[in-house]
C-alpha cells in the first residue's frame, strides 16, 4: 500500500514580528504556525492590516521574522544574511505582484531573463528558458513586446513567466489580480492552476477577493496577526471551465433585438 | 570578462533612455578632460619654448661683468670702469679646473656697410671659443681661427639676422662689409639662435676677433686696450656651476689684489640659473592651470553623482524587483558603478578629442606652442575613470543597500 508522503515546503512555527512604531511596539504577527505541503494551492484571505502582506514578505525571504522559525524546503531562513536570502529567493522562489513590476522599455524575454541575470547561466540557454517561460503563459511570439506593447492581463502573464522561469519551489503572488478585471483576473488564476496541476509547483496566494480565493484548494484567514481559520476547500472551482462558460452565452444577447 | 561587459551594455541601455540627461552630464567630465588636456597641452609648450630658449644662449654658461668700484667714496655702477682684462682670461682658462672655456668680448654699436645697402648693428670682439660655449653652429662658411686673432685679421663672421639685410638669402662668405671705414672679408654667417629669454635677437650681431675689434673697430684707447666688456665662461659641466664660480670668484680677488672685507671689483652671474628660475615658473603655470582644469573635471564628477543620485531615485522599482529576483548587494553595486564609470570614461573619452582639437587651434590661432603628450591624455581619462568610480559609488551603495520591501512599494 503507497504511503502518502508529504513533503512540506513551507513550515512555520509561532512566527512573530514586532514592528516599532515611534517608541511604540506594534505586533504585526503574534505566533502564527501553519505548514504548506508541496503541490498545494494555497490562498491567504484577510482583510488589510491583518498583516499578511508582512507574511508574504517573511515567507518570499524579503523580511526576517522577529522570532519563530521559517524553514523553507528544509532550510532554516532566519540565520541568513542579505546576500543568502537573495539566494535563496533567486533559487526556490518566484514572485507575482499585484503591479507587475516589469522593466519598462524592456522586451517580455529580457524582463523573464532577469532572475537569470544573477545566475551562471550562459546567455543562450537564458534567453531559451526565457521563451519556454513564455510559451508557458501563451504568450509565445509576443518575446520582442515592450510592458507598455502590452494589456494589464498579458503584462501579469509575463510576470507569471519571469517568476516560472528559474524553476522555484514555491510560487508567491501578491494580490495578482488585484489591477485586473474579473475576465482577466480569472485567465491568471487558470494559468496559476495549470501550473499547480501540471508542473506541481506551490502556489501562495495572498487575496482579499474570496472569488479567487475559491479557486485554491485551500484558504488560511488571517485576522489581527493571528490565524483565524484554515479551510479546505473537497471541490475548489476550476478557473478553465468559468472561462468557457463566460465565452458561451456571450453571443446569446446580441441576437436579442430590444 | 563577459559579465562586465554585459554590465556595460546594460548600463548603455539605461544610459540611452535618458539621452539628453546623459549627454548633459558627460558634458560636465567632457569639459573637464579637454581643459586639462588643453592646459597642460599649453603649459607643456610654455616649458619646452624657455628650455628651448636656455640652451640656444649655450650650456653651462656663466659671465662674468666688471663690476662697481669706489672712487673717493662715489660708488660707480657696473661696468663704469673697465676692471677685466683679457690676461683675466687667459688666467682663468689656465688655473680654474671646473672651467673649460672662456671667451673675452668686448662690444660696440657699428655700422656695417655692403655695396648699397648697410645696416647698425651690434660688434662683438670674441675668440673661436665662442662657437663652444654658445653652443653656435654656420650655416655658412666657417669661424675665424685662432691665428686670426693673433693676426688682428680683418674678417668678420655674421649673424642670420645682418647677413639677410645685407645679403638676403645668398652666400656671402668671402665677400667684403665696412666697418668703420675699415674692410672686412665675410668669414661665414651663424646659425640663427632666434630670441634669448629676454627677447633679444640674438641673431642681429657681427663677431669679430677681438684684437681686431679693440685695434680696428672700437677704438680702444693704449691705456685700456686690454680689457673687455665681459667674459664668457663655461663650466665643465651643470654641477661644477658652483665650484667654478667659487674658483672664478678666488682667483679674481687675488689678481685684483682685493683684501679680504673688500668687495669684488666684478659681478658674476649664472645665467642657467636665472633662466632655470623662469622654467620652474613656467612648469609652475602649467601645474596651476592643470589644477584649475582638474577642478572642473570634479565638478563634473558632481555631476554624474547627482545624475546617479536622481536615478537611483527613479528607479527604486526596479531596483526592488531586481533584489527580489535575487540581485546580491554587489549586483546592484556594480551595476550603477558601472553606468556611473560609463558615463565619465564615455565623456573622457570624447573629452579627449575635444582636448587635442582645443590644443590644435590654440597653436593654430593664438600662436602659442602647445605640446599635449601621450601620459596626460593617459592620465585625463584615468582621472575620468577615477572620478566615475569616486562619485558614482555613493549612489550606488545607496541602491544597493535598498531594503527590497520599501523599494518596491516605491511611488
Amino acid at each position: 500500500m503507497p504511503v502518502n508522503v508529504t513533503e512540506p515546503v513551507i513550515e512555520i512555527q509561532d512566527l512573530v514580528k514586532d514592528y516599532t512604531v515611534g517608541e511604540m511596539p506594534v505586533h504585526v504577527l503574534e505566533g502564527i504556525s501553519f505548514r504548506i505541503d508541496r503541490g498545494d494551492f494555497v490562498t491567504i484571505m484577510g482583510p488589510s492590516g491583518s498583516g499578511k502582506s508582512t507574511l508574504m514578505n517573511i515567507l518570499g525571504c524579503l523580511d526576517k521574522p522577529t522570532s519563530g522559525s521559517y524553514k523553507l524546503d528544509g532550510i532554516s531562513v532566519a540565520e541568513l544574511n542579505r546576500d543568502q536570502l537573495a539566494a535563496i529567493r533567486n533559487g526556490k522562489i518566484g514572485f507575482v505582484f499585484q503591479q507587475f513590476n516589469l522593466l519598462a522599455r524592456t522586451s517580455a524575454a529580457e524582463n523573464v531573463e532577469l532572475p537569470l541575470m544573477y545566475t551562471d547561466i550562459p546567455a543562450r540557454e537564458r534567453r531559451e528558458r526565457a521563451m519556454k517561460s513564455l510559451a508557458a503563459v501563451g504568450l509565445a511570439g509576443r518575446e520582442d513586446y515592450q510592458p507598455s506593447q502590452l494589456s494589464g492581463g498579458q503584462q501579469q502573464r509575463v510576470a507569471i513567466a519571469r517568476s516560472l522561469v528559474n524553476n522555484p519551489r514555491i510560487i508567491l503572488a501578491d494580490e495578482p489580480t488585484g489591477a485586473l478585471d474579473s475576465k482577466t483576473s480569472i485567465e491568471i488564476m487558470a494559468i496559476f492552476q495549470r501550473l499547480n496541476r501540471e508542473q506541481g509547483i506551490t502556489m501562495v496566494v495572498v487575496t482579499h477577493d474570496r472569488d479567487v480565493a475559491n479557486y485554491s484548494g485551500r484558504i488560511i484567514h488571517f485576522k489581527d496577526g493571528r490565524l483565524q481559520a484554515d479551510e479546505t476547500l473537497a471541490q475548489p472551482r476550476d478557473a478553465r471551465q468559468d472561462l468557457e462558460r463566460l465565452a458561451a452565452p456571450l453571443p446569446a444577447p446580441q441576437e436579442q433585438p430590444v | 570578462m563577459n559579465q562586465l561587459l554585459a554590465s556595460i551594455r546594460i548600463a548603455l541601455r539605461a544610459l540611452k533612455v535618458n539621452r539628453a540627461r546623459s549627454a548633459l552630464t558627460m558634458l560636465g567630465i567632457i569639459i573637464g578632460v579637454a581643459a586639462v588636456i588643453a592646459m597642460v597641452g599649453v603649459g607643456a609648450g610654455a616649458t619646452a619654448r624657455i628650455q628651448s630658449q636656455i640652451q640656444s644662449i649655450g650650456s653651462n654658461l656663466i659671465i662674468v661683468l666688471p663690476g662697481s668700484i669706489s672712487s673717493n667714496g662715489v660708488r660707480l655702477g657696473s661696468g663704469a670702469v673697465v676692471t677685466l682684462t683679457q690676461d683675466d682670461a687667459k688666467a682663468i682658462a689656465a688655473d680654474c679646473p671646473s672651467i673649460a672655456a672662456v671667451v673675452p668680448t668686448v662690444r660696440g654699436a657699428v655700422q656695417v656697410v655692403y655695396g648699397n645697402n648697410n645696416w647698425a648693428t651690434n660688434a662683438q670682439g670674441v675668440t673661436p671659443d665662442y662657437i663652444a660655449i654658445r653652443d653656435a653652429s654656420m650655416m655658412f662658411g666657417e669661424f675665424f681661427t685662432t691665428q686670426d686673432v693673433d693676426a688682428a685679421a680683418k674678417t668678420a663672421v655674421l649673424g642670420e639676422t645682418v647677413a639677410q639685410n645685407l645679403f638676403g638669402d645668398a652666400d656671402p662668405s668671402g665677400q667684403t662689409v665696412i666697418i668703420k671705414n675699415v674692410p672686412f672679408t665675410v668669414a661665414g654667417v651663424l646659425s640663427p639662435k632666434g630670441q634669448s629669454p629676454s627677447g633679444q635677437d640674438q641673431d642681429d650681431v657681427i663677431l669679430l676677433p677681438i684684437s681686431t675689434a679693440v685695434q680696428k673697430v672700437l677704438g680702444a684707447s693704449k691705456a685700456n686696450a686690454n680689457s673687455v666688456g665681459n667674459l664668457m665662461v663655461q663650466a665643465i659641466g651643470p654641477s661644477s656651476m658652483d665650484q667654478a664660480i667659487e674658483e672664478m670668484t678666488a682667483l679674481l680677488r687675488e689678481r685684483h689684489r682685493i683684501l679680504p672685507g673688500m668687495n669684488d671689483d666684478f659681478t658674476i652671474r649664472n645665467l642657467t640659473e636665472v633662466y632655470a628660475a623662469q622654467e620652474t615658473s613656467a612648469r609652475v603655470m602649467s601645474i596651476l592651470l592643470g589644477a584649475i582644469a582638474s577642478v572642473s573635471l570634479i565638478v563634473g564628477g558632481i555631476g554624474i553623482m547627482n545624475i546617479m543620485l536622481v536615478s537611483v531615485t527613479e528607479r527604486t522599482r526596479e531596483i526592488g524587483l531586481r533584489l527580489a529576483v535575487g540581485a546580491r548587494t554587489r549586483d546592484i553595486l556594480s551595476q550603477f558603478l558601472v553606468e556611473a564609470v560609463t558615463l565619465s570614461v564615455l565623456g573622457g573619452m570624447i573629452g579627449i578629442v575635444v582636448g587635442l582639437t582645443a590644443s590644435l587651434l590654440i597653436s593654430y590661432f593664438a600662436q602659442w606652442s602647445t605640446e599635449v603628450s601621450a601620459l596626460s591624455i593617459l592620465l585625463a581619462f584615468l582621472f575620468s575613470a577615477l572620478v566615475g568610480i569616486f562619485f558614482g559609488f555613493y549612489p550606488a551603495r545607496k541602491a544597493a543597500f535598498l531594503d527590497p520591501i520599501q523599494a518596491l512599494r516605491y511611488e
